[in-house]
């Protein structure tokens, strides 16, 4: 996945969006002071896509007269709250240049253990404990195979992807648990206040914890410099296994949080609950701009991409479009996004380079 | 120089024997050549898969939209069926191939031309693929009695012991050993997954290298769609779905690095029955197919730990088989 055609430098070597002012063939210009932190904002990524967003919101609202009910607003957060979740700790995943595709998996395995404990006769608090320790286990396991073993994590993951559901369905086979515990579905059916759900404002924390995390401590600096040269980073002093066991962890937590307010939301587990969400929650890190190579993103991003995909499937949801054809919306997003840019900048290239120098 | 009786892909084959065996001890008609065959012939498009996804995985990429194509291509060629079933099947077939390849050429150009990631290219098609195959059936199904005989009966007729399924893996058996073995493009995918900056200095375009090989995969995907879709009689939108991970994990399981440049067909090709012999053994030995994911989940994790052990060497002979001729 490199690409030999500029410089030798593997890990130096960036793809996608995030290659500013690197296309291929051309020589890479570092500007001699940064630009305004104006023209910073309006060229981002994050400006780009909050425009998209902005427009799938006023297309919604001018196809449907349902779309702006609040009460509509409110069911359409349950479309990407519980995938953006995981999709912030995928995100650090990425940026430190590894991949998670098992978080599904957890999921199904956690609500499947979940389900277990209610035949035992546990109640919520008991049934949280377990979902989050089972998570926890579920990340630890991806994080010692690619932190302590370097195994490489996409193999790993995909791995574990069909162990943990499979495990799950050991357990559950065709059947389903029920009975959840009446105080249990709280989070995710319960309101704060008026249309807020509780999955919402858990996702507002989240998406604020790992901001101030990815942003904010030099744990999160650490994650970026893993991601742009693990050698480079680990001759500086970071210690890029424990950090990248830590990301694993952290993911496997994240799945587990998203299997409660889903198992929750829901009422019952089989063990083919959130089938193909491994590959929407990548989508959604993507399309907010996290360089799938690693060492670059924000969380910001993965917000907007969790709205503008929230809203894309609900907006076409209201027009009766089937989920599949949605996911050719969200297919087309992915590839148009990232190529876009990177087709704009070779024709930017192409002009300048007309100019003698 | 590892001798070839303790070669990964000798010691894979062992692994296969002992399972084979265990299976053999319980329930001996499981060893009958029937009943291998009958294996042999249950993996074959998987087979198929593997080998187109070997090729892309060699040069550092991964094709994630394998199972997509297959399904997409599967209900074309079933839907042209049941609407003209005039068309003579082998012309039917060329023309599953070349849709598949054309499919395919779509992630080798956004690959090539664009230097977008090819998972996240592959992420994207697999999704588009399977969109478009409910656009162009409208989320039916192509039923058994809606096609041909023929169009059912070919992949099942047998011929010198073997049905024809079996043989069309055979065949791409050879195809693919020959081209990966005896091609120049062979050897450049290679190359270019061994080492992508190299392979430059050696006069290989690395973009056009791995567009060949997003072709090539495209084409056998291909050519398994309409094997799937007759051999199954039957097509709708979920055909094949997540096939897409057990082709990656067939391709692992046969040693095939998904850091590119090393690999070889028998690996592949045993990876895929590795997976095939558990599919169909667990039946047999009363262990509920439930176990199956887990199983297979555990094998990949199990051989991508002893390839991390074979593939941590200093420096590697990329031309290996070159040399010998």
């Amino acid at each position: 996945m490199t690409n030999p055609s500029t410089d030798g430098l593997d890990d130096g070597q960036r793809m996608g969006h995030a290659a500013q002012g690197a296309a291929p063939g051309s020589v890479r210009v570092i500007p001699d002071r940064m630009r305004s932190r104006f023209k910073r904002i309006v060229g981002s990524w994050e400006a780009l896509l909050l425009l998209v967003g902005l427009m799938i919101f006023l297309l919604n609202a001018q196809a449907s007269p349902y779309f702006l009910d609040p009460w509509n607003l409110s069911d359409a957060t349950f479309n990407f709250t519980e995938k953006a979740m995981i999709a912030f700790a995928m995100a650090l995943v990425i940026i430190s240049g590894e991949i998670d595709l098992s978080v599904a998996s957890i999921i199904a395995l956690v609500s499947t253990s979940m389900g277990f404990a209610v035949q035992l006769g546990a109640d919520t608090p008991v049934l949280i404990a377990v979902a989050l320790v089972i998570g926890m286990l579920c990340g630890a396991f991806n994080g010692v195979l690619v932190a302590l073993l370097g195994l490489p994590s996409i193999v790993v993951t995909i791995g574990t992807l069909s162990l943990f559901r499979g495990i799950a369905y050991i357990i559950l086979g065709d059947k389903a648990y029920a009975g959840y515990p009446a105080s249990f579905a709280w989070f995710g059916q319960g309101y704060v206040w008026w249309v807020i759900t509780v999955e919402l404002v858990l996702f507002m924390i989240i998406a604020l914890f790992f901001y101030i995390l990815l942003h904010r401590t030099s744990f999160g600096r650490a994650v970026f410099a893993i991601g742009n040269n693990p050698t480079a980073a680990l001759f500086s002093g970071i210690r890029v296994p424990r950090v990248k066991f830590i990301l694993f962890v952290l993911t496997g937590l994240l799945s587990a949080i998203a299997a409660i307010c889903l198992t929750s939301r829901l009422g019952s587990t089989r063990p083919s609950i959130a089938v193909g969400w491994e590959l929407e929650i990548v989508t959604m890190v993507v399309l907010g701009g996290v360089n799938i190579l690693g060492g670059s993103g924000t969380i910001a991003g993965v917000l907007i991409a969790a709205l503008v995909m929230g809203m894309v499937t609900f907006g076409l949801g209201l027009l009766n479009v089937p989920g599949i054809v949605m996911s050719i919306f969200v297919g087309l997003l992915l590839i148009g996004v990232i190529a876009l840019p990177i087709v704009f900048r070779r024709l930017g290239n192409r002009r300048k380079a007309v100019v003698p120098g | 120089m590892k001798s070839l009786a303790l070669s990964r892909d000798a010691l894979l084959g062992y692994a296969l024997a002992a399972i084979v065996f265990v299976v053999y001890l319980r329930f001996p008609a499981f060893a009958s050549p029937a009943s291998l065959l009958g294996v042999f012939n249950d993996t074959s498009i998987l087979l198929i898969l593997a080998l187109g996804q070997m090729m892309v995985i060699l040069t550092r990429c991964i094709d994630l939209s394998m199972a997509s194509n297959l399904a997409l291509v599967g209900m074309a060629s079933a839907m042209v069926n049941a609407s003209a079933p005039g068309i003579p099947i082998p012309l039917l077939i060329l023309m599953a191939i070349l849709a598949g390849a054309a499919l395919g050429s779509i992630n080798g150009l956004l690959v090539w031309k664009l230097d977008i990631p090819p998972i996240v290219v592959t992420l994207g098609t697999l999704t588009i693929f399977r969109g478009i195959i409910f656009l162009i059936s409208d989320g039916q199904w192509v039923n058994a009695h809606e096609m041909s005989d023929t169009f059912k009966s070919l992949p099942r007729s047998f011929f010198l012991g073997l049905s024809l399924l079996s043989w069309c893996a055979i065949a791409v058996i050879g195809i693919v050993a020959l081209i990966i073995n005896l091609t120049a493009t062979g050897r450049a995918f290679y190359a270019v997954g061994g080492n992508p900056n190299a392979a430059v200095y050696t006069g290989i375009d690395v973009g056009r290298t791995r567009f060949k090989a997003f072709v090539l995969a495209g084409a056998l995907a291909g050519l398994a769609g309409y094997l799937w879709v007759s051999r199954y009689a039957v097509a709708y939108v979920d055909v094949a779905g997540g096939f897409e991970l057990d082709v990656v994990a067939a391709c692992v399981i046969g040693g095939i690095s998904i850091a590119g440049g090393m690999g070889t067909v028998t690996g592949a090709v045993l990876g895929a029955l590795f997976l095939g012999v558990i599919k169909n053994a667990l039946p047999v030995v009363d262990i509920s197919p439930f176990w199956q994911q887990a199983i297979s989940g555990s094998a990949i994790i199990i051989a991508v730990t002893l390839n991390a052990r074979t593939e941590r060497r200093p420096g590697r002979i990329i031309l290996k088989q070159a040399e010998k001729l």
